[in-house]
């Protein structure tokens, strides 16, 4: 039976995240068996320059500032070469809102990684991303995803999502895309079959009701289109930030993930996050419903720049997740085992 | 609850509240369904000591870390002329303790330090004493079943005798280190030259003859077997069986930084702290209080084993030391807002207690 939002809100508020965490592992137990799936890939932070300047992100640069870049198509592709190199099968591409960067710009990109690396996987651009280009371009959102489709872009990361509320967006990120915006973006790569992951972000002291209300409307989204595989929750990163303030307890980010995998029953896939957590509470996760720990990561500018770094290999990976007594399997974009320890 | 089906007799005990036995132990060490473990130990929890958590606002006092025993698990013991090497003085101790009492709800010492080569029982003694007349209201708990072992031998004083003394000094209750595990093959190959496990057993039962509290542990994570745990865990139930003496225990997780032996072990990792934490819990039925202690499982480890059976989250501690030089990544000391925090935000009702576990007061 379907939890609805509002047994969803009481176990947010009232539940104990064991007994949930029981729960969500008996039902990632009945989905997964005892595999625990990784990813080998690399975040490619195009450029740290963004317009938009959210309070809960510590990367971004103002155009002109010293430390402010933007890669050129030799130093990207390099990063790609190196990640095939070390055995990665996909890249993140993400960057700022650069201010006046056209389309071509990153088709070209996709089209020369593509050229010379055919086999990795472009799983790159959030909603947030797109929709900034489709306004430069001053094209529709339908058809920026088709141009990038068309160069190689084959899946779409859920970042950008934080909280859909507008209340909470507006008070955290208010230049940021609003919660229709980011849901249309999805809605439309999912139509031209370019499927994506969709995440939540804790800890921006927003209500459990509408923790509820963002699961809810990817839920039924989800209804609507198939296209999300994985639904991944982070927590708020405070340091170096604006909004700043307390980092989200182990014990709220446990909780919460469990009832992710109990409620968000139409996606298959629930990711831990070690980046956000640490390597000790992503091992965790694996007991409270998580099937997957997500990306080595050989690079990861962002967070860090926020204060947390972890790093991540994959003999390190592999021992946690044999540690949590699961049988480790490295996987790629469509969450297909591709090797397994 | 929600075992599955090999486990369903273990289950069915602990909620009889029947005794595990040794095989139940080893069988749960071999257990990968780690919610249904934390699960099965917080309801022990719960049925016993309900949803109070207790800390102390506390201050520890290392008075040396000059110690003959060079245990290979240990990166905080030095020799005398190594550098970082230190003994403090009666007045430094008193200093320290000065320093921390500008925390007003400063309640109590936990004293506990090297075995040093050339100190007497008395200049423990002493210190101990000088720390009880300058500060008399503050709870005095110190010296493992380690430390009293060295202080017998090197006094001619029996156990019994040393501890008569401590007490007259002023000491209320014994700390749990030092137990490591109780198996003299594990003792033999780590820590040879201290206590062995029947002398540190010996301590705790003498002590609880006398009307001494005293506090157990378990160092694990190391050379240790399951098996050895679990004997560790029967162990200290069956002396609690006889002296209902030990007030809580404590699992410590082996810190592998700057130690001997770490260069060939590992960290423990997280699953395996929690679920050591919840089979304690479980295993250890004649124990009122099981400690999730912050410095070396880290904060939120430590918050998440509130729901893994722990029902005490040690104290303030001003200023940790042994654990890290070891490489404990928690900060030194936690100030009592942040206890408080953690423990109400996993629901449960802060207590703020003495060494011997009597609550000063509970924050609502």
């Amino acid at each position: 039976m379907r939890i609805t939002p509002e047994q969803g809100e009481k176990m947010l508020r009232t539940g104990d995240p064991i007994e949930l965490g029981a729960q969500a592992d008996a039902e990632r137990a009945r989905r997964f068996g005892n595999t625990v799936t990784f990813i080998v890939d690399r975040n490619i932070n195009y450029t740290n320059v963004c317009v938009n300047e959210c309070k809960f992100c510590a990367f971004f640069r103002r155009q002109g500032h010293k430390d402010a870049y933007l890669l050129d198509y030799d130093t990207i592709l390099q990063k790609v070469q190196e990640t095939v190199d070390a055995g990665g099968t996909q890249v993140m591409i993400q960057g700022g809102l650069y201010p006046d960067l056209g389309l071509a710009w990153y088709e070209k990109m996709l089209r020369l990684i593509k050229e010379k690396f055919p086999g990795i996987t472009i799983h790159s651009f959030t909603a947030t991303e797109i929709q900034h280009f489709a306004r430069q371009e001053g094209i529709s959102i339908l058809d920026t995803l088709k141009r990038l489709q068309a160069a190689g872009l084959d899946s779409l990361p859920g970042g950008g999502a934080e909280i859909l509320d507008d209340a909470v967006r507006r008070r955290v990120s208010p230049k940021k895309i609003m919660t229709d915006d980011w849901l249309n973006v999805m809605r439309t790569a999912h139509s031209i079959g370019m499927e994506s992951t969709a995440t939540m972000v804790i800890g921006f002291g927003e209500t459990m009701a509408q923790r509820i209300a963002h699961m809810e409307k990817i839920r039924q989204l989800q209804e609507e289109t198939g296209g999300f595989r994985a639904f991944i929750t982070w927590t708020f990163q405070p340091g170096h930030t604006a909004l700043g303030g307390e980092k989200t307890s182990a014990w709220d980010y446990m909780k919460t993930l469990a009832v992710t995998r109990l409620y968000m029953d139409n996606i298959a896939h629930i990711q831990g996050s070690w980046v956000t957590q640490g390597e000790r509470i992503g091992q965790l996760t694996l007991g409270f419903g998580a099937d997957d720990l997500g990306s080595i990561m050989l690079e990861e500018n962002v967070v860090r720049a926020a204060g947390t770094s972890y790093d991540m290999s994959i003999r390190k990976m592999v021992n946690l997740i044999q540690g949590a007594g699961r049988d480790a399997a490295q996987r790629n974009t469509t969450y297909d085992v591709i090797k397994r320890f | 609850m929600l075992a599955t089906k090999e486990y369903e007799d273990i289950e069915k005990k602990v909620l009889q509240g029947e005794r595990l036995s040794r095989e139940d132990g080893i069988r749960l060490f071999h257990c990968h369904d780690l919610a249904w473990l934390g699960a099965l130990a917080d309801h022990v929890r719960q049925e016993k000591c309900g949803d109070i958590v207790y800390y102390n606002v506390n201050c520890h006092v290392n008075l040396t870390n000059i110690c003959t025993s060079h245990c290979e698990f240990c990166a905080f013991g030095r020799d005398a002329g190594d550098k970082g090497a230190y003994a403090m003085t009666k007045e430094q101790a008193i200093g320290l303790v000065r320093e921390a009492l500008k925390d007003p709800d400063m309640g109590g010492l936990h004293v506990v330090s090297g075995l040093h080569p050339t100190w007497s029982f008395e200049q423990y003694l002493g210190i101990l004493q000088a720390l009880h007349e300058e500060f008399p209201q503050l709870y005095l708990k110190g010296f493992t079943g380690v430390e009293i072992t060295h202080f017998a031998k090197i006094s001619g004083l029996s156990v019994r005798e040393v501890l008569e003394k401590l007490k007259a000094a002023g000491l209320k209750a014994i700390a749990g280190g030092g137990a490591e595990i109780l198996s003299d093959r594990v003792r033999q190959e780590l820590c040879p030259n201290k206590a062995t496990a029947e002398e540190w057993l010996n301590v705790a039962r003498t002590a609880h003859q006398l009307g001494i509290p005293t506090n157990a542990s378990m160092l694990y994570g190391h050379i240790e077997t399951l098996e050895e745990r679990v004997d560790h865990l029967l162990k200290l139930r069956n002396l609690q069986d006889e002296t209902h003496g030990f007030q809580t225990f404590i699992c410590f997780p082996f810190l592998p930084k700057h130690t001997k032996l770490g260069q060939r072990i590992k960290q423990t990792s997280m699953w395996d702290d929690l679920r050591t934490m919840a089979i304690a819990r479980l295993m250890l039925d004649n124990f009122r209080n099981i400690k999730a202690y912050w410095v070396m499982l880290t904060v939120p480890v430590a918050q998440v084993a509130l729901g893994f059976g722990a029902n005490d989250i040690d104290g303030t501690i001003h200023k940790e030391n042994i654990m890290h030089d070891a490489g404990a990544e928690s900060p030194r000391g936690l100030s009592e807002d942040t206890i408080i925090r953690i423990i109400k935000e996993a629901g449960r009702v802060p207590a703020l207690c003495d060494c011997n576990f009597n609550i000063i007061r509970t924050i609502d």
